[in-house]
C-alpha cells in the first residue's frame, strides 16, 4: 500500500499541522523581563509515586508556554499546585517576584490565575449563567449575563447564558470554561489538554482565540502531549518526564521528532505497517440501525449502515457525544435493537440478542470506560477475566466458576500482553491505565472473536502500551477477524484502519479508504458534511 | 360550613404539617447530594426530646428548640459517619433509623401515658374571629404557619441566593464543585444538619400537637413517607407542599372513615397512606427521564477529595 | 489534626478486625450507657452477656433467636452485594408467617405428614410474593425498592393485625386477636428435648452453606456481586440487571418468609398480632456486621441473638427497658460503619 497514510505516529501528527490556519505564526518573544510567575523546586509525592520532583517553571506575560509530557509525567499535578488545588510538599511560587502561598483556587483567582480544566468542572443541571457565576464568586445577575454576552462575542466564543449545560456540545462546554476565565480578567490562563475533545475546525478556532489573548498580554500555560499543536501555538516549552523536568525547549525550532524524543526519553520506535491481510466476507453487517434516545442526555442513532469484512479494520471518527456511547451499546447488546435484521454477525441476525449471547457467537467489545464498564475495579484480574470470557474460554462448569481456570486465563493475558501487575490476584483498580487497557484488550482478543468492536482503545494510555494495543488489534485482523474501531483520535484511526467514516449527531457518514482522503476531509465528515468527488 | 368538613380540614392540616417539615429538610439534604434515610429516626428523636422538655418545663418554645436540637444531633452522627468517615449513606441512614427508634423508646420510657395540652393557637385579632375563614386560616399554632414559611424560604434560598446555587452545584457534581474551591464537605454538613433540625421539628409536632403525647414508635413510617414525598415533589419545594397535604388528607381518612360512612376494618383503612405512597412513587418514577433530569446527580455518593 | 489517607489497596486485615473493634467499642459504650442509667455495671454485664448463655436452655434460646436472623441475614447479604436494598424483610417475614399459618389452619383437623412441608412451601411463597411487589415495581417502573419494601412492611403488619382479629381469629378464643393453636403435625420438630430449639436452626446452617456456595462459587453469585460493584460492567458482560434484581428479591423474600413460617410453626405455635421482635430489621445489622458474607453472618447472627436475650434478661433481673436492645443494635451498626473506614483509609496524625 504505497499511498497508505499512516506510516507511524509522527507522520500522522505532522499531517495535523496542515490543519492550522496559515495566518498564525509564532510571534516574537515578549517576556524578556521579569517572569509573571515563577515556580521553584516544586515537589509533590503521593503514596508510592513521586509526581513532581523539584520542578522549576517560569511564565511570562504575552507568551504561550507549553507544558509537555506523557500521561503520568506530572503535568496535572504541577498545575494543580499552581492553581491551589494541591499543596506541594516543598518548593516556592513567586508572583511578579513576590513569594506567594496559593492555598486554594480562590487565592489563585485573586492573584489573576484562571484555569480551563480537561474534564470541565461544569454542572449539568445548572444553566450557563449559573455555572459562570459559581466559578467567579459572584451572583448570577443580569449584569453578569450582559458581560458574558460581551466577552463571548468579542473573542468569537458564542454562548447563550440561559441554556442548561446538559444540552450543550463538548465544544460549547469548553467555551463556558474559557469565557468564565476571561471574565475574571486573568493575568495567567492555564489550559489543560483543551483540544482532546474538539474537531479540527474547533481546534483552529480555539488557537485563533488563544493567540489573540496572548497578544493582549495574557500569559498562557498550555498543557498537552500533542507535539504539532505545541509547535504551532507555543513559544516556550517545559518538558516533563516521570515527574522530572527534563528539558526546556523552543518548540518553534524543534521538530516534532526531537520534542517526542525529549518527552519519551528515547527515540520512539515507529511501528511497521506489516499487515498483509486479505479482505474476506462480510462478518459484521449493520443495516438501518436506529436507536431512540431514552432522555435528553442521549443521542438517537438514525439509520446507520456499515459493513466490516474479515481481515479488515474499519474506523469511526467523531467528537465525543455524537452517539459513540449509544453505538457501542447497540453493537455490544447492552441495549437490544428493535429489529433483529439491523445487526448481523456472520450472516445471522442478532439484533434482538443480549450482550452475553452476542459474545458467545463471536462478537466481542471493548468499551471506552475501563474502570466500571470494561472491568470491575474492586475485583481481581482473575475475576475480571472470568467476567466476559467465562463462556468462550470455558472458565466454569455448568453454573459454577472455576477459580483455577480463570487464574490461568488471566495469567495468560498478563504474559502475552506484558501487563505490569502483581499477578492475577491484583485488583483491577491497582493497575495503571495503560496496563489495565492492555489486559482488557487482551482479554477480548484471546477469546478469538469473529468481530471485535473497540472504543477508544488507547485513550489516556502511554505510548508504549498504545503501540502494543495497536499491534495486537492488527494481528487479530490479520488472522481473519473483522475489527471496528471507534475513536476520537484521528491519528490512531488513520494509522490502523483500512476504511474510515465519522459519526456526527447520531448519523454515520459514508466510509472512505484512508488512502483516498486527508485528515482535513475526515474533519469535514466529523462535522456532518459529505465529501464530493471522493470514492465512498 | 359543615362542622364535620371543617374538622376534617383542620385535622388534615395537623397531619400534613409534620410531613412538610420532615420532607422539606430532606429535600435540602438531597439537593446537596446526600441521601439520609434516617428521617424516621430523627423524627422520633425530635418527638421524644421535645415532649420530655415540654413535660418538664412546660415551655412550648423550649420544647420545639429541643426537638430541633435532637434532630440535629442525630443528623450530626450521620454526617460524621458518611461525610468524614466515608461510610455508605444507605447503610448509615438505616442505622440512624434503627438507633433513633431504640433511643427514643428508651428515653421515652417514663413519658408514656402522660398527656400534654398542645401548642397554643395563635390568635390574630379580628382575623381569627372571621367566620369559617378565621377558623380555617387564622386559628393555628405557630408551627403550621412556620411550615408554610419554611417551604417558601427554602424555595427562595435554592433558586435566588448564591448559597443555594452553591448547594445545588454540590449536589450536581461534587468533583466539579471541589475543583472550583467550594467546600463540599462543609456544605453537606450544613445541609444535613438543617435536614436534622427539620425532621426534629416534624417529630416535635407529632408529640406536641398531633397526638399530643408520647407513644413508642409514634412516627409510624412518616419519616419514610417524607422521603417518598421528596421524590413525588421531584425535588421542587412547591410540589412538596401539595404532596404533604395529599398525604395528610389520606392519613386522616382512617380517623374519619367511620364518620364518613366508610365501613371497612380500621386496619385496612390504616394501610391507605402506605399504599398511596407506593402508588405515587410508581406514577412519578416511571418517567425515568424526569427523575434523571431532576434528581441531584451525585446523590448518595461519597466524596473524598482526591486532589 | 487527624486526617484520612486512602490506601492503595483495601486492607484485608482490617476487614476482619473492624467488626471486632466495633463490638469492643459497643461493649464499652454499653457499659457507659448502663452507668448513665444508674445500673451497676458488673450486674448489667452479667445479665447481658453471661446469664443468657449460662445454661443449656439459654444456648438453645440463642439458637431459636439466631436462626431467623441468620436465615434472613444471609439472604439480605446476597441482595445488598447486588445493591438491591430490600429493607422490607420484616414484612416478607410476616407474610411468610401468614401464608404458612393459613395452611396450618386449613388443615387444622388433619395430622398428615404433608402438612408441614406444605406450610413451608406456603411460607416461602408468601415471602416471595410480598417481595415480588418491589421487584416488579423496580424493574418495570423504576421505583426505589427501599421505599416500597418498607411501606409494604407497614401494610403487612396491619394485614396481620386484621387477619388475627378477623378472618383467622380463633373461633373459640373469646375474641382475643389470635388464631387457634396449631396441630402437632403443623409444628416444627424440636431438636433438643426440653428446649424450644427447633429444626429451623439446622436449616439456618444449611442456608449459610448454600449462601456461601452461591456467592463465592457460582456464576449467579458472581453476576450479583458484579451488579453491585459495577452495574455497567455487569451489563457489558451480559448479565441482565432485571433478572438479578428479581433474583435478589426472591431470595430475600423466600428466606424471610421461611423465617416467618419457622416463627409461627416453631416457638409461637399459632398466629399472633406480632410474630417477630423486628428480626427483619435486625437482620440488616446482622448482614452488615457479617461483612455481607454468609460465614460472617453466622457469627453476627449469634451476637445479635445474644443482644435480644441479654435485653430480655436485663429486663427481668434489672428491670431495664427492652428498648436498650435497640439502642445497642443501633450503636453497634454505627461503630461498625465508623471502623469500616479503616479498611480503605489510613488514619494519619498531622
Amino acid at each position: 500500500m504505497p499511498l497508505r497514510f499512516g506510516q507511524g505516529t509522527l507522520t500522522a501528527l505532522q499531517s495535523f499541522c496542515s490543519l492550522m490556519p496559515e495566518s498564525i505564526s509564532p510571534r516574537a518573544e515578549t517576556g524578556n523581563g521579569k517572569p509573571l510567575v515563577e515556580m521553584r523546586g516544586i515537589t509533590k509525592a503521593y503514596p508510592g509515586c513521586l509526581a513532581n520532583d523539584s520542578i522549576d517553571l517560569q511564565l511570562h506575560s504575552g507568551g504561550v508556554h507549553a507544558l509537555l509530557g506523557e500521561n503520568g509525567a506530572g503535568k496535572s499535578t504541577l498545575v494543580k499546585v499552581l492553581y491551589g488545588l494541591l499543596a506541594s510538599d516543598s518548593g516556592e511560587i513567586y508572583w511578579q517576584g513576590e513569594p506567594v502561598h496559593i492555598a486554594s483556587p480562590a487565592v489563585a483567582r485573586e492573584l489573576g490565575i484562571a484555569m480551563v480544566f480537561q474534564h470541565f468542572s461544569l454542572f449539568d443541571s445548572l444553566n450557563v449563567l449559573e455555572n459562570i457565576a459559581l466559578g467567579m464568586d459572584v451572583d448570577a445577575s443580569d449584569e453578569l449575563q450582559q458581560r458574558i454576552i460581551e466577552v463571548s462575542t468579542r473573542y468569537g466564543l458564542p454562548l447563550d447564558p440561559t441554556r442548561s449545560v446538559y444540552s450543550l456540545s463538548v465544544g460549547e462546554r469548553q467555551r463556558i470554561e474559557i469565557v468564565r476565565c476571561l471574565l475574571q480578567d486573568p493575568r495567567l490562563l492555564i489550559m489543560d489538554e483543551p483540544t482532546s475533545v474538539l474537531t479540527p475546525a474547533e481546534v483552529s478556532e480555539l488557537f485563533v482565540t488563544l493567540k489573540r489573548l496572548a497578544d493582549e498580554g495574557l500569559a498562557i500555560l498550555y498543557i498537552s502531549h500533542k507535539l504539532e499543536e505545541i509547535r504551532q501555538l507555543c513559544d516556550e516549552a517545559t518538558i516533563l518526564r516521570l515527574g522530572r523536568k527534563v528539558a526546556e525547549a523552543d518548540p518553534r525550532v524543534e521538530s516534532a521528532r526531537s520534542l517526542a524524543t525529549l518527552m519519551m526519553g528515547s527515540e520512539i520506535p515507529v511501528s511497521q505497517d506489516s499487515r498483509q491481510g486479505t479482505v474476506g466476507e462480510v462478518l459484521l453487517d449493520v443495516k438501518d440501525l436506529s436507536l431512540s434516545a431514552v432522555d435528553s442526555h442521549d443521542i438517537a442513532l438514525r439509520d446507520l449502515h456499515l459493513q466490516v469484512r474479515a481481515g479488515e479494520i474499519v474506523g469511526i471518527a467523531g467528537v465525543a457525544g455524537n452517539g459513540q456511547d449509544e453505538l457501542m451499546q447497540a453493537l455490544s447488546g447492552e441495549r437490544r435493537l428493535q429489529q433483529a435484521q439491523s445487526l448481523s454477525l456472520c450472516g445471522e441476525a442478532i439484533g434482538r440478542q443480549g450482550a452475553g449471547e452476542r459474545r458467545r457467537k463471536g462478537l466481542c467489545c471493548v468499551p471506552e470506560e475501563r474502570l466500571g464498564h470494561a472491568a470491575v475495579p474492586t475485583l481481581s484480574l482473575s475475576e475480571n477475566a472470568f467476567l466476559t470470557a467465562h463462556h468462550r474460554k470455558s472458565l466454569g462448569v455448568a453454573w459454577f466458576m472455576s477459580a483455577s481456570r480463570s487464574r490461568q486465563f488471566a495469567s495468560e493475558i498478563i504474559k502475552r500482553f506484558n501487563v505490569q501487575c502483581h499477578g492475577p490476584q491484583a485488583l483491577a483498580s491497582s493497575l495503571s491505565g495503560g496496563n489495565l487497557q492492555k489486559f482488557i484488550v487482551g482479554r477480548e482478543i484471546l477469546q478469538a472473536p469473529r468481530v471485535l468492536v473497540v472504543s477508544q482503545p488507547t485513550w489516556g494510555v502511554d505510548a508504549g502500551a498504545a503501540m502494543a494495543i495497536h499491534e495486537a488489534i492488527r494481528e487479530l485482523a490479520d488472522q481473519g477477524a473483522a475489527v471496528l474501531m471507534v475513536s476520537q483520535d484521528l491519528d490512531e484511526l488513520m494509522q490502523n484502519c483500512e476504511r474510515i467514516g465519522a459519526l456526527c449527531a447520531g448519523r454515520l457518514s459514508a466510509f472512505h479508504r484512508v488512502q483516498d482522503i486527508t485528515v482535513q476531509q475526515v474533519g469535514l465528515l466529523m462535522g456532518g458534511e459529505e465529501l464530493n468527488g471522493v470514492n465512498a | 360550613m359543615n362542622e364535620t368538613l371543617m374538622l376534617t380540614i383542620l385535622t388534615i392540616i395537623t397531619a400534613a404539617t409534620p410531613l412538610v417539615y420532615a420532607a422539606i429538610g430532606e429535600l435540602v439534604v438531597e439537593r446537596s447530594g446526600v441521601l439520609n434515610l434516617g428521617v424516621e429516626g430523627m423524627m422520633l428523636g425530635g418527638a421524644v426530646c421535645s415532649f420530655a422538655v415540654a413535660h418538664h418545663t412546660g415551655s412550648a418554645t423550649l420544647a420545639i428548640v429541643a426537638g430541633m436540637l435532637a434532630g440535629m444531633l442525630l443528623a450530626l452522627i450521620f454526617a460524621f459517619l458518611t461525610l468524614s468517615l466515608q461510610s455508605s449513606q444507605v447503610a448509615t441512614g438505616l442505622a440512624l433509623t434503627i438507633f433513633g427508634i431504640g433511643l427514643s423508646a428508651l428515653l421515652g420510657q417514663s413519658l408514656v401515658g402522660i398527656a400534654f395540652e398542645g401548642l397554643p393557637r395563635l390568635h390574630v385579632p379580628w382575623l381569627s374571629e372571621l367566620p369559617v375563614v378565621g377558623r380555617l386560616l387564622f386559628s393555628h399554632d405557630a408551627l403550621v404557619y412556620g411550615s408554610f414559611a419554611i417551604v417558601i424560604l427554602v424555595s427562595w434560598f435554592l433558586n435566588r441566593t448564591r448559597a443555594g446555587l452553591v448547594l445545588r452545584a454540590v449536589g450536581d457534581s461534587h468533583d466539579a464543585a471541589h475543583a472550583l474551591g467550594i467546600k463540599v464537605i462543609r456544605v453537606r454538613y450544613m445541609a444535613t444538619l438543617f435536614g436534622g433540625a427539620c425532621a426534629g421539628l416534624g417529630g416535635a409536632y407529632l408529640s406536641l400537637v398531633y397526638t399530643p403525647m408520647w407513644v413508642e414508635n409514634m412516627s409510624a413510617g412518616r419519616g419514610w413517607i417524607a422521603l417518598a414525598l421528596v421524590v413525588f415533589a421531584v425535588w421542587q419545594p412547591g410540589r412538596l407542599l401539595l404532596g404533604a397535604y395529599l398525604f395528610g388528607g389520606i392519613s386522616i381518612l382512617q380517623l374519619h372513615g367511620q364518620a364518613l360512612g366508610i365501613n371497612v376494618p380500621s386496619q385496612l383503612m390504616s394501610m391507605l397512606p402506605y399504599l398511596t405512597t407506593i402508588l405515587v412513587l410508581v406514577l412519578i418514577s416511571r418517567d425515568r427521564g424526569r427523575i434523571r433530569r431532576n434528581a441531584p446527580a451525585s446523590i448518595g455518593q461519597s466524596f473524598y477529595p482526591t486532589t | 489534626m487527624i486526617t484520612l489517607q486512602r490506601r492503595a489497596d483495601p486492607s484485608r486485615l482490617m476487614g476482619y478486625l473492624a467488626p471486632l473493634l466495633a463490638l469492643g467499642i459497643t461493649l464499652l459504650a454499653g457499659l457507659l450507657l448502663f452507668a448513665i442509667l444508674g445500673v451497676p455495671i458488673g450486674a448489667a454485664f452479667y445479665a447481658f452477656f453471661i446469664e443468657p448463655v449460662s445454661s443449656l436452655y439459654g444456648w438453645a434460646e440463642l439458637g431459636v433467636k439466631a436462626a431467623p436472623l441468620i436465615i434472613i441475614g444471609v439472604a439480605l447479604s446476597i441482595g445488598f452485594r447486588a445493591q438491591v436494598w430490600n429493607i422490607g424483610a420484616e414484612g416478607q417475614l410476616i407474610l411468610g408467617g401468614i401464608a404458612g399459618a393459613a395452611v396450618a389452619l386449613l388443615f387444622h383437623e388433619n395430622d398428615g405428614w404433608y402438612v408441614l412441608p406444605l406450610m413451608i412451601l406456603a411460607g416461602v411463597a408468601g415471602g416471595m410474593a410480598w417481595a415480588a411487589i418491589p421487584a416488579l415495581l423496580k424493574t418495570r417502573f423504576n421505583v426505589n425498592e427501599i421505599l416500597t419494601s418498607l411501606m409494604l412492611t407497614y401494610v403487612a403488619t396491619l394485614l396481620l393485625s386484621w387477619l388475627v382479629s378477623g378472618p383467622m381469629r380463633d373461633p373459640d378464643g373469646f375474641n382475643f386477636p389470635e388464631s387457634r393453636m396449631f396441630h402437632d403435625a403443623a409444628l416444627l420438630p424440636r431438636i433438643l428435648e426440653g428446649t424450644r430449639l427447633h429444626a429451623g436452626a439446622m436449616v439456618a446452617l444449611g442456608v449459610v452453606l448454600a449462601g456461601w456456595v452461591l456467592l463465592t462459587r457460582t456464576l449467579l453469585g458472581f453476576a450479583l456481586r458484579v451488579n453491585g460493584a459495577a452495574p455497567r460492567a455487569g451489563a457489558h458482560a451480559g448479565f441482565s440487571q432485571k433478572k438479578l434484581i428479581w433474583t435478589a428479591l426472591m431470595i430475600g423474600g423466600g428466606c424471610a418468609g421461611l423465617a416467618g413460617l419457622f416463627e409461627v410453626a416453631g416457638p409461637i405455635g399459632q398466629l399472633l398480632p406480632s410474630i417477630s421482635p423486628g428480626y427483619g430489621f435486625t437482620a440488616i445489622i446482622v448482614a452488615f456486621l457479617g461483612r455481607l458474607h454468609p460465614i460472617g453472618v453466622l457469627f453476627a447472627g449469634l451476637v445479635m441473638a445474644l443482644s435480644y436475650l441479654g435485653g430480655e434478661t436485663a429486663q427481668i433481673t434489672l428491670s431495664l427497658p427492652l428498648a436498650v436492645t435497640g439502642v445497642f443494635q443501633g450503636l453497634l451498626l454505627f461503630f461498625l460503619l465508623a471502623t469500616d473506614v479503616l479498611i480503605n483509609y489510613r488514619v494519619v496524625l498531622k
